[in-house]
């Protein structure tokens, strides 16, 4: 393999490992912030444990996602030197932005948070993890509207030799950033549903401390249940986006060869790449590629016959993941209905099977998360900036196939330990429960109303 | 032309500001095992830097996200030019701040040793490196239009490693500093004497840096042109001789200003004198690259400078307050009763 392709393979792994942590993080900030303004509001201690709990946990993957997303910072410097001076000047200001307005937010208060129980007064305390949730959302908004230049450049002008900005609310107000921050803000919230409620299901089923852990399963079920309904329909106005704006990604998608309007949607459909035509086409509905893609039955959707080959991404993997998050989108709904269902009629400990379901449904959506962004990046092949700039001329030119060998290596190894902490530290403490009694400086200070 | 500038100051304050802040968690970090003779000992020192290092480290995010927007030609090619010791520091950086988190949340000899290795390592190797990086910019990098001519050790030459020393030096006072002014009792007192012993050997180095510098750099072009510049490094060699004066009398914190003033003077001494260039080519100065031939366009410029003027001032607020509310001393029960925080 040559430096570019073992730097693609670099930033897949990377970004892909990023991406384990940044979900969680991104929806259980918001809960553990509701959890910590219950007890504020109702002084019950439940939500104080329910807080520190969570919160633990919390910490320990958060912790992760900020040294991992230091990484991707300086990868686009290292490996994607040609692209970062062709794009700079415009892809640059919201990275700025979101170190800036996010991370110096989201670092400060988590330590405020993490040290500041008897130092500040209970309602701050509350409000600095609030602010921690805003943060993580508002960098996850900016690193998207970057990523949505990526798939939709807008508000620039090619000039000296590169891509200049030339509009910034242009590219702030990107329909194709902006839709894509919903549908992926809101799939973190499902992975954190999850989270919570297939290691809340671990314990009820131990029959271990069963009050708090129903009632931790009660939020996250609420909060899945509306976050995945969500993710579906904002996945759906993002579709129309990416419809716009990336026709041969549409194409690869579903697998559509022929230029058609009125296209069908196939509801078993398989590829056969060699021969630019699908093996199978089963249960067409009729006009339902136009409507989905476009929200117009008439539309017409171009084929992949239609783009040069050098021009179509890999068509297999695209198909497959898109489908794969699809599906999985649908049975989070599902089981969050159901979950919402049983909580609400209290029959969560009647129905073990159910519990298992959830407990092993905890890695899904991690899953979904990470097939949509393989979905998105290698559906976006062979271009770095869709229309603009391939990803073969981004590589630096100066680092060699044996440097970069040696930075995966060595990201391989670092990540791999890495997760095994996380894991053993993650499991460690979920097994062990929230704690009986919590430490008397803390309870005391904390029932006074707090102060210095 | 005003807007260049204007990003070439934020530049150097941003990196200032880091080196500053970030300067003594690195320190702490490296005086842990050492410093810390016991499970408190080492719980207080971890303590005075655990709720700011988080926010420290974001300048450093900050001063490489700018560089991207304000300068993305040199952040394209200083990244992809030092990749080797980007990635030792990047690394070093994912150690550390897992250490600081992970330590207390497993149990054994094992465990533990490991994290305070990580500590050591993960805050040791990037004072050095960014000193190493920085002395190789003073100097400028072998480079023209065919790109880069160096490797990771060439970075290692005697102007580079005296550069990390230097910077290494600056961290552990820095550090002892921090934690003296953090501490009681006898950690307090060994901290503040610890800083007072290396100082001697801080002041050594910076006398043969800046004398140094004249031989393998051209940063003092700039002095000798407008001789009024002459006041920063001044400042830093005063500065690094109050630091001696204030904790010889015991006043910590009037110490812990005079060490943050050096390493902010230190580094625009650098910054100074390296105007209009970011990278300097050791080749041929046709191939610096400056503020002028790697900027970003006008326009870009202008809206980064409105969001820096909005946001800034408010970050700076914030974190000020978060150091008035974590002002007190850790104190020895504080880490034995408390324990854990989660």
């Amino acid at each position: 393999m040559d430096a570019l392709a073992l730097s693609r393979l670099q930033f897949a792994v990377t970004a892909a490992f990023h991406f384990i942590f940044v979900p969680l993080t991104l929806g259980l900030s918001i809960l553990v912030a509701y959890m910590e303004t219950r007890y504020v509001r109702t002084n019950d201690e439940m939500y104080l444990r329910m807080t520190k709990f969570w919160g633990r946990l919390f910490l320990i993957n958060f912790a992760l996602g900020v040294v991992t997303g230091i990484t991707m910072e300086f990868q686009f410097g290292m490996n994607w030197a040609e692209y970062s001076k062709y794009v700079g000047d415009i892809f640059g200001a919201p990275l700025a932005i979101e170190a800036t307005v996010a991370f110096f937010l989201e670092s400060t208060f988590i330590g405020l948070w993490l040290f500041g129980w008897n130092k500040v007064t209970k309602k701050v305390h509350a409000i600095s993890i609030w602010l921690v949730a805003i943060a993580t959302n508002l960098s996850a908004l900016w690193i998207l509207l970057a990523n949505g230049w990526m798939q939709k450049p807008v508000g620039y002008v090619l000039r000296n030799g590169r891509a200049e900005m030339v509009d910034f609310m242009a590219m702030a107000t990107n329909p194709y950033g902006w839709s894509k921050f919903f549908h992926t803000v809101l799939s973190g919230y499902v992975v954190a549903a999850f989270f919570v409620m297939g290691i809340a299901a671990y314990h009820i089923l131990r029959k271990s401390d069963t009050d708090f852990f129903k009632r931790s399963f009660k939020m996250a079920a609420s909060f899945g249940l509306i976050s995945s309904l969500s993710v579906f329909i904002t996945g759906d106005f993002h579709a129309v986006e990416v419809s716009k704006a990336q026709p041969t990604k549409l194409a690869a998608m579903e697998s559509h060869w022929e230029t058609q309007e009125g296209a069908p949607y196939y509801l078993i459909v398989f590829p056969d790449v060699q021969n630019e035509k699908n093996s199978i086409e089963m249960l067409g509905i009729p006009k339902g590629l136009s409507l989905l893609a476009f929200h117009n039955g008439n539309a017409e959707v171009k084929g992949l016959r239609d783009f040069p080959k050098d021009e179509r991404p890999p068509v297999l993997p695209v198909f497959l993941s898109f489908r794969a998050m699809a599906a999985m989108g649908m049975l989070f709904m599902l089981l969050t209905f159901l979950g919402w269902i049983l909580e609400r009629k209290d029959r969560l400990e009647h129905s073990p099977m159910f519990l298992k379901i959830m407990l092993y449904s905890l890695p899904l959506p991690y899953l979904a998360g990470q097939v949509g962004w393989i979905f998105a990046e290698v559906g976006r092949q062979p271009w770095i900036v869709y229309g603009l700039l391939k990803t073969s001329d981004a590589v630096s030119k100066s680092i060699t196939a044996g440097q970069v060998f040696m930075s995966l290596a060595g990201f391989t190894l670092v990540y791999g330990l890495l997760a095994l902490v996380d894991i053993y530290l993650l499991a460690k403490y979920a097994r062990k429960g929230p704690d009986s009694n919590l430490s008397p400086i803390i309870k005391t200070t904390t029932m006074a109303g707090g102060g210095r | 032309m005003i807007f260049h500038i204007i990003w070439f100051i934020l530049w150097g304050v941003l990196w200032a500001v880091f080196f500053m802040l970030e300067g003594f968690d690195f320190g702490a970090g490296i005086l842990h095992s050492f410093l810390g003779r016991n499970e408190t000992e080492k719980g207080m020192i971890r303590r005075a830097i655990g709720p700011v290092w988080d926010g420290n480290e974001v300048w450093l995010i900050t001063a490489g996200g700018a560089t991207f927007a304000a300068f993305p030609t040199t952040y394209a090619l200083m990244f992809s030019y030092l990749y080797s010791a980007l990635l030792l520091i990047l690394f070093a950086l994912i150690f550390r701040g897992v250490a600081v988190e992970f330590r207390q949340k497993g149990q054994g000899a094992v465990w533990k040793k490991g994290w305070d290795t990580a500590l050591f390592l993960g805050s040791f190797l990037p004072a050095l490196l960014f000193g190493v990086a920085f002395g190789n910019i003073f100097q400028g990098l072998p480079m023209d239009a065919e790109g880069y001519h160096g490797t990771l050790f060439t970075l290692l030459n005697t102007y580079g490693l005296l550069t990390g020393l230097l910077f290494v030096l600056l961290f552990i006072v820095h550090g002892a500093i921090w934690i003296a002014l953090k501490t009681e009792g006898d950690l307090n007192r060994r901290a503040s004497q610890f800083a007072g012993t290396v100082w001697f050997l801080l002041l050594a180095i910076a006398v043969v840096f800046l004398i140094y510098t004249k031989f393998a750099t051209n940063l003092y072009a700039n002095y000798f042109e407008n001789i009024i510049w002459f006041i920063v490094p001044v400042i830093a060699v005063l500065s690094l001789l109050a630091i001696k004066v204030f904790a010889g009398k015991g006043q910590m914190l009037k110490a812990f200003f005079s060490s943050c003033l050096t390493i902010v003077t230190v580094t625009f001494t650098g910054v100074v004198g390296l105007y209009p260039n970011l990278i300097p080519s050791s080749i041929d100065p046709a191939y610096n690259l400056t503020i002028f031939n790697s900027s970003s366009s006008v326009y870009t410029l202008k809206i980064m400078t409105v969001v820096a003027l909005i946001f800034v001032p408010v970050v700076i607020g914030y974190q000020i307050w978060t150091y008035k509310v974590f002002r007190h001393k850790v104190t020895a029960a504080e880490i034995t009763e408390e324990g854990e925080t989660y």
